[in-house]
Parts: structure tokens; sequence; C-alpha cells
């Protein structure tokens, strides 16, 4: 019951967030001095025609009652209509959603594939070099703008060695897989499509680490500090003691162990990820959410704008739900109350 | 505490943190003396001298507008200096501002606060920086702002934690009882006593406010060219990328520079100011 009542609570909380998130981006748009009709409209437009189109977006009316007909229809999974597309937004969303969701996966990954062990390997041999060795490799990765080492990667891996594609899901001349799931990887897949398979995953490597750098850099040194951590306390002394091996003590007493903080950090990470798959859909010409978001600022699209912002803004507080029930399960300890 | 064992302080112990005030400090002497160090003009073009490779007259060669690349790089160290500092400032004092008040009041005034924090926190901060910038037009002071609406919230938390460990200590319920006014309990007693984590964050945030304004400036979003921003040297060197590296290399690899040098002495502070830390990181 408890637990019901935990999970209530959260969702309520979710919902204050949309509530708050929509009223500050629905501000944004409308009270500051861009005007939406005026970029869409060529600079030709007469003022008769900019009045007629604010008209027809319903600019005109007061922006407490826009504000109220806009949550309305989010609440309703309406995000409305973009000035730019002419679709609805909620379809171009979900059109660019996949790409990004399957960039940021392939992030994660890295992160999680790369930054642990780097991060217990860092933390077996502290102080010496392969501890050197990643933590500097951490450093580089908490401070290269991301769009440099986009640049960087292409510029060694693509024009020099030519062994990554430069940027796109897949190969022009390779069919990309029935839509599933949206995700190339998953769907070829699904599909038994191999040579679509091995087209998305080439192209998916360089930008899944560009984005992935930075989360990866991070999980290796939460990893290390909370290995450090573990490997002091009495039990893992005990089981060194006791005589089991090197291997079983690190997998099983230690790093199970110190995973509960890591899996926060990580948590957050994913949750973070969207800025910088800006950048890097920005860099690998790569057609996510990223760069749908920037175009449509550009464009001074509003209704996709907020619908990005939208989007992402409530990734956050569902992640860190989902981490925080994981957590309960991870950690008896750890109760939901 | 410092301890006074070693005469050198503890902060200056670590070799790390001293290289990132090595580079940082001849990052700032660029910036303070941009006008004497630069050879040229960042904004002077000269046609006949474009994209020329590092030599005696370009040391770091010249762009497509011929333009001096080392002149730009030096000015170029002035503006993201100022987004820095200005991005921290404005964020760290307004953040804690809201997170003493939050903290110090408690109750329902903590509560709206708090969820009013929590919002901004979700938002993906590039891209209300990008909306923002957009709404407001392209301009590097516009970044800034964008950047310090989506920075303040971490120091509204941080600053709300302290208070609430603080506010129960002997040392604030004195001064309380002995009829001290709220504002100098805030100012003498709570805020100066939260300054360790505040500064710890400062010196990361510098790095990540840099990062952040170079970013928005690559994708159009920031400064404008010709300014010699570092994300828009990226930009403008990206087509380039072939034939001469050097124009997205550097300024890439200054940006890369000055982060990891506060993020280092971001690390050599958190060690001095959290005892249980040290020997560990």
């Amino acid at each position: 019951m408890r637990f019901v009542s935990y999970i209530a609570r959260r969702i309520i909380g979710i919902f204050g967030v949309l509530l708050g998130v929509s009223l500050i981006t629905f501000f944004i748009s409308h009270a500051l001095p861009a005007d939406p009709a005026a970029a869409a409209l060529s600079s030709h437009a007469s003022n008769e025609q900019v009045a007629q189109y604010r008209r027809d977006l319903g600019l005109d009316r007061p922006v407490v009652e826009q504000y109220v007909t806009y949550l309305g229809g989010l609440l309703r999974g309406d995000f409305g209509r973009s000035i730019r597309t002419q679709r609805p937004v909620i379809d171009d969303l979900r059109a660019f959603l996949p790409a990004t969701v399957e960039l940021s996966l392939g992030a994660l990954l890295v992160a999680v594939f790369l930054g642990i062990p780097l991060g217990v390997l860092s933390s077996l041999s502290r102080n010496r070099l392969p501890d050197h060795f990643v933590r500097l490799f951490s450093l580089l990765g908490g401070s290269v703008p991301i769009f440099f080492l986009g640049l960087l990667l292409i510029s060694v891996f693509y024009n020099q060695l030519g062994w990554f594609p430069a940027g796109g899901r897949i190969d022009t001349f390779v069919t990309p897989p029935p839509h599933v799931t949206g995700l190339f990887v998953l769907d070829s897949i699904l599909a038994g499509d191999m040579d679509a398979l091995k087209s998305s995953l080439h192209h998916l490597i360089l930008p899944s680490f560009t984005l992935g750098y930075y989360s990866t850099a991070v999980t290796a040194r939460m990893t290390r500090s909370s290995m450090l951590e573990v490997l002091g306390q009495d039990y893992v002394r005990t089981a060194r003691a006791k005589g089991l091996p090197q291997r079983i003590v690190v997998a099983r007493h230690a790093l199970r162990n110190a995973l509960v903080p890591i899996i926060t950090v990580v948590g957050i990470l994913f949750g973070s990820l969207l800025s910088g798959a800006v950048l890097t859909e920005t860099v690998f010409s790569w057609p996510g959410l990223g760069g749908y978001a920037t175009t449509s600022a550009t464009g001074v699209d509003f209704p996709a704008v907020m619908g990005v912002t939208v989007i992402a803004a409530m990734l956050f507080p569902v992640l860190s739900m989902l981490v925080d029930l994981l957590y309960t399960r991870l950690d008896p300890r750890i109760t939901t109350s | 505490m410092v301890s006074r064992r070693n005469s050198t302080p503890y902060f200056l112990r670590n070799p790390l943190t001293v290289i990132g005030l090595a580079v940082l400090g001849a990052f700032a002497l660029c910036a303070l003396l941009a006008p004497v160090i630069a050879p040229y003009d960042p904004l002077a073009d000269e046609l006949s001298k474009r994209l020329r490779p590092p030599s005696p007259e370009f040391w770091l060669g010249s762009d497509s507008l011929g333009r001096d690349l080392f002149s730009r790089l030096v000015f170029g160290a002035r503006i993201s200096l100022f987004v820095g500092v200005f991005v921290v400032v404005t964020a760290g004092v307004f953040g804690s501002l809201i997170g003493v008040l939050a903290g110090y009041a408690g109750g329902l005034v903590e509560e709206a606060l708090m969820r009013v924090t929590d919002v901004f926190f979700a938002f993906p901060s590039l891209i209300l920086a990008m909306a923002i910038a957009a709404a407001l037009g392209r301009s590097l002071l516009n970044t800034m702002i964008a950047i310090a609406v989506v920075t303040w919230p971490v120091y509204a938390r941080l600053v709300r934690g302290q208070v609430l460990s603080l506010r129960e200590r002997e040392y604030v319920t004195a001064a309380r009882s002995l009829g001290a006014p709220t504002g100098r309990i805030i100012f003498k007693h709570l805020l100066p006593n939260s300054l360790g984590p505040i500064l710890v964050n400062a010196s990361l945030d510098m790095g990540g406010a840099i990062l952040a304004a170079a970013g928005l400036s690559f994708i159009g979003f920031g400064a404008a060219p010709p300014t010699p921003e570092w994300g828009v040297m990226v930009s403008e060197g990206r087509q380039f990328l072939v034939t001469h590296l050097w124009l997205p290399l550097y300024p890439g690899i200054a940006i890369l520079l000055v982060v990891a040098a506060f993020n280092l002495i971001g690390d050599g502070l958190r060690d001095t100011l959290d005892p249980q830390l040290r020997g560990r990181r």
C-alpha cells in the first residue's frame, strides 16, 4: 500500500513539473520580443497578412487563454501545430524521437560498458599507471567540447582512416528496416536484415562515443571513488582473507555494493544526454530531436520548440523516479517511505 | 581545515591543482593583456593572406578571411572567461539567495521555492537556452542570460541543504537568542559558512558555462561572426576540417584547456574542503 501511495505521489510531482515547465516555456515564447508570425511569413508580407496569420494561430487572444488552451491540448497529447512544417508537433516529435533515443541509448551503453570497467580498473590500480591513464581520460571527458570531439573523430576515423562514416543513420544504398520501434538497430534485428544492422551499427558508433564520452568520464570517476570506499570495508577484507580469488571479491563483494551511487549518476546522466544530443546531432547530421529543435528555434517555430522542451523536461523526473525504484531492488535497506 | 604542519597550503600541494591554476593564469593573462599580446587586430581581414599555414608571420596560421588565428584566440580568451564569470556570479548569487531564503524560512515558502527550483532543474539546459536565445535574439549577452537561467537551481539546492544543517547549530541559535535580525543571521552566519561547497561548484560551473556558451555559438545561437568567440571559430573552421585542420583544432584545444583548468581547480578545492575525500580522488 505504501508503495502505491509513493508512486502516486511521484506521479503527481511529475504533473507539477509538467505544469511548471509548460508555463515557463509558454511565457518565454509569448512574452518575449520574437514574433513567430513575422518569422514564418516572408518579409514582404503586409501588415494585414501578418495580423490574419496571428488570428489563425490564436496569437491575438489573451495570453492566459492561450496557455489554458495549450495546456488542455498537452494533457490530450496535442502539442499544437508546427509553424514551419505545418504538421502537428506530436507527429514531428514521433518522427524524430526514435533517432535521438537510439543515439542516447548508444551513448548510455558506452558510458556503462566503458565507464564502469575503467573505474574498476582505476580503483584496483590506485596511483599506478592505469589509474593515472583513466583519470586523464576522465579529465578530458569532462572538459572537451562535445562538438569539437565529434569533429576530431570525423577527422581521424573518416577523413584519415576511413573506418567509419561521417554522418547519417544508415548508408544511402541500404534500405532502412521496416518501422517497428524506429530504432534502426533494433528494427534490423527484428526484421533479420543483416545489411541494415551492419550499416546502422556502423553509423551509430562515432556519434554514440561522442555523446557518451562525458558520461563515460563521470561514470568512471564515480565508479572509482565508490569502489575505493567499498574496497576499504571489513567484509571485503574478510572475503580476501577467506582466500577468494580477486575476480570474485571484485565482482560479487565490491562492485555490487559500489553500484548504488553509480546508478544514481548514470540515471542523471541519461536525463541530461539530450542537451549533448543537440550538438552531436548537428555534427553528425543525425536526424533526431536535437536537429529538429535547432531548426525550429532558428525559425522561431515556438510550438515545435515548446514540444521538444516539454518532452525533454519530462524525461528527467520520470527517469529519476525509475532510478529510485531501481534502488529499492538493489538495496533492500532503502525503502520507498 | 587546512593543516598547518606543512607550510604549503593543502590546496597547493596537489600538483594537478597547481597545473590547473597555471593554465588558467596563462589564459587570464591573455584576456587581460589581449591588445598587447595579440600581434594583429582579431577582426582585420586580409584576403590575399587567407588560409596560411602556421609560420613566423602567422604563428597559428590565418583563417579563411586572412585573419590571424593566434590573435583571435587571444581575444577569444576575454570572451570565454567573461562568460564563465558572468554566468557563475549571476547564477550563484541568485540561486544562493533563493536557497538561503528557502532553507531559513521553511514551511510553505520553502516548499514553493523548491518546487520552482525543481522545474528549472528539469529543463534540458541547452534546449532551454536555445529557446531563450531564439526568443531574445542572437547575442552573447542573451546566451549568458540563458545559461545563467539554467544554472542557478544547483546553487539554490546546495545552499538550502547547507542552511538546513547550519540552522540548528549552536552559534546560529545563540545569534538568534541575542536578538540578531534575520538578515544578519543570513549574511553573517549562514552564507559565509556555506561558501565552501558553493566555491567548488562555482569552479566546475565556470567550465560548464564556457562549454555551453561555445556549444550554443557553434550551432548558431550565441555570439555571431565575426566575433572571435572560440565556439564560433570552431564552427567557421569546420568546413576546412580536411584541408586546414588547424582552423577548428586550435580554438577547440583552447576551450578544452580552459575547461580542464577549472575542473582541476574545482577538484582541488573539493579535496581541500572535504577532508574525508583526501587521497581518495
